[in-house]
C-alpha cells in the first residue's frame, strides 16, 4: 500500500433518499427461467428486526459466469443477467426479498471448487463498517461439503450461512447481526 | 458445464487476483461505545478469513443496468428553483492504494439540505425541508478517475446518541469500486468544523491522519466565480495484493 485508505463510516440513517435503484432488489429479469427468491429479516443482539439496513448481493449465473465489467472467468450469456442486486428502504420490518436465480459452481483457490453461493454486504445505521457473509444453499449438501471456504467456518456455526427452501423456488436467509456462536451469522474478513 | 474444464479467465492486465488486506485501524471498529447504536449492531463472534476468489474480484458493470446521466451529478438542478445554500462543486479521484486511478466506478451521494435537513420521512426534527432540494446524486469516473458533483453544502444537524450531540457538517459517499473487495460507503467532511471534537462518528477513526483522509480540502482555483465554491475530495480503494496467488486451505 503506497497510499491509506478513505476510511469507512456507518451509511445510515437515511441512506434511502439516495441509494435505492430502479428494480434494486433484482439481480435478474423477473421473467429469468429459474427466477428464485430469498427472503428474511436482519435482526440484530436483541432479536429485534432492524429496519434500517442496505444489503447487496453479488452472484455469478447459474452456470458460475458473473456480469462483471472485465468478463473475468468469461461473460454470463444469461439475458439482462445483473448478478448485483440491492435491498433496503429504511422502512418497513427488517424484511427484505432478493429476486435472483441459483448461483452455479466457482473455481475456488488451489484448483478447488466453490460451492454455489452469493456474496453479501450487511450495512446499517449503527455499522460504521460493512458486514461481509455469505449464502450457501442447504440444498447443495455436496458441494458444500467440498466448498473451501465453508471449510474454514467451524462446523457448529455453518447453519448460519444456508438458506433453505421454504416453499417452491423460495429460500429463506436471516441474518443475525449479533448472538452466541451457533446463532450470529458468520461474517467474514475480506 | 464443468467448471474444472473452463480456464478461470482471461487474465486482463487491471484486475488483480486478490486485494491487499487492510491493517486494523484503517477503519473503525464495529464495537465502538461512544455511538450508542453500535451496542446491538455488531458482530460479537471473530470474522472467518476468507480467501479473495473470484467472488471478491469481481464486481458489478453498472453503466450496463444502471442508466447515470449527467444530470444526476448536479444536485442544484433537480427541481425548478434553485436550492438555499452556498452553491458548491465537489470534485476529486477515486485511486487506489497502489495510486492508480479508478476509471468507471459509480459514485453515489447523498446529503441533508442546508439547514441540515433530509428529505427523509424519519427525520423530523423542526429545521425546514427546501422544496428544491432532494438531497441525492450519482457519477460515474472518467478515465481519470474524476467525478464532480454541483450540489450545496449540507447543515449540521442535532441527534439522539447523547445529550446536545450534533453531526459536523458532511455528505455520504457510497462507492462500488471495481470488485466486491473495494466497496466502500464513507463520509466527506468539510475542513475546520466546529463540531469534529464532539461526534464519535467522525472519532470512530481512531488515527488523526485517518481521519484528515475524510476531511474535503478547499480549493480556490476551482471555484467558479459569481458562481460555486469548491472542494476536493479524494478517495482511496484498497488495491491490489503483493501476492499474486492466496495460499489455500
Amino acid at each position: 500500500m503506497i497510499f491509506d485508505p478513505t476510511p469507512s463510516q456507518t451509511v445510515g440513517p437515511y441512506f434511502s433518499i439516495g441509494l435505492p435503484w430502479p428494480e434494486g432488489p433484482h439481480a435478474v429479469p423477473p421473467s429469468t427461467p429459474g427466477v428464485i427468491t430469498i427472503a428474511g429479516t436482519v435482526y440484530d443482539g436483541a432479536g429485534e428486526p432492524i429496519p434500517d439496513h442496505l444489503l447487496e448481493f453479488w452472484q455469478p449465473d447459474g452456470d458460475g459466469r458473473f456480469a462483471d465489467r472485465f468478463c473475468h472467468g468469461g461473460p454470463s450469456e444469461l439475458p439482462g443477467f445483473r448478478g448485483f442486486a440491492r435491498c433496503g428502504t429504511e422502512l418497513g420490518d427488517g424484511t427484505y426479498e432478493l429476486l435472483t436465480v441459483k448461483p452455479g459452481s466457482t473455481p475456488g483457490p488451489s484448483g478447488s471448487l466453490q460451492a454455489p453461493h452469493i456474496a453479501v454486504t450487511v450495512m446499517a445505521r449503527g455499522m460504521l463498517d460493512r458486514c461481509v457473509t455469505r449464502i450457501y444453499f442447504a440444498d447443495e449438501e455436496r458441494a458444500n461439503a467440498l466448498d473451501p471456504v465453508l471449510a474454514r467456518v467451524p462446523p457448529e456455526r455453518r447453519a448460519t450461512l444456508l438458506a433453505r427452501l421454504s416453499a417452491a423456488s423460495a429460500y429463506r436467509f436471516d441474518i443475525r447481526i449479533q448472538g452466541p456462536p451457533t446463532h450470529e451469522t458468520v461474517f467474514f474478513a475480506i | 458445464m464443468s467448471v474444472e474444464t473452463r480456464p478461470l479467465s482471461t487474465p486482463v492486465s487491471d484486475t488483480p487476483s486478490a486485494y491487499v488486506r487492510e491493517p486494523d485501524g484503517i477503519h473503525p471498529p464495529l464495537d465502538y461505545p461512544p455511538y450508542k447504536s453500535t451496542a446491538l449492531r455488531h458482530p460479537k463472534q471473530a470474522l472467518v478469513y476468507l480467501p479473495h476468489t473470484i467472488t471478491e474480484i469481481t464486481g458489478p458493470a453498472v453503466q450496463a443496468t444502471l442508466e447515470v446521466t449527467p444530470a444526476d451529478a448536479d444536485l442544484t438542478a433537480q427541481h425548478d428553483g434553485q436550492p438555499i445554500g452556498e452553491r458548491i462543486i465537489v470534485f476529486g479521484r477515486v485511486f487506489d492504494t497502489e495510486g492508480k486511478p479508478l476509471r468507471d466506478t459509480l459514485v453515489e451521494v447523498w446529503q441533508a439540505n442546508a439547514a441540515g435537513r433530509y428529505r427523509h420521512q424519519s427525520d423530523i426534527w423542526p429545521a425546514p425541508l427546501d422544496p428544491n432540494f432532494s438531497g441525492a446524486g450519482r457519477c460515474v469516473t472518467d478515465d481519470q478517475g474524476r467525478y464532480r458533483f454541483t450540489t450545496i453544502k449540507p447543515g449540521p444537524y442535532p441527534w439522539g446518541n447523547h445529550y446536545n450531540a450534533w453531526r459536523p457538517a458532511h455528505i455520504h459517499f457510497s462507492l462500488l469500486g471495481r470488485a466486491f473487495a473495494q466497496r466502500l460507503v464513507t463520509q466527506m467532511y468539510f475542513p475546520g468544523d466546529p463540531f469534529f471534537a464532539y461526534d464519535p462518528i467522525f472519532n470512530s477513526v481512531d488515527d488523526p491522519r485517518a481521519r484528515e483522509r475524510m476531511i474535503a480540502r478547499f480549493r480556490i482555483h476551482e471555484t467558479v466565480p459569481n458562481w460555486a465554491q469548491a472542494y476536493e475530495f479524494d478517495l482511496y480503494l484498497r488495491g491490489p495484493a503483493a501476492a499474486v496467488f492466496e495460499e489455500a486451505g
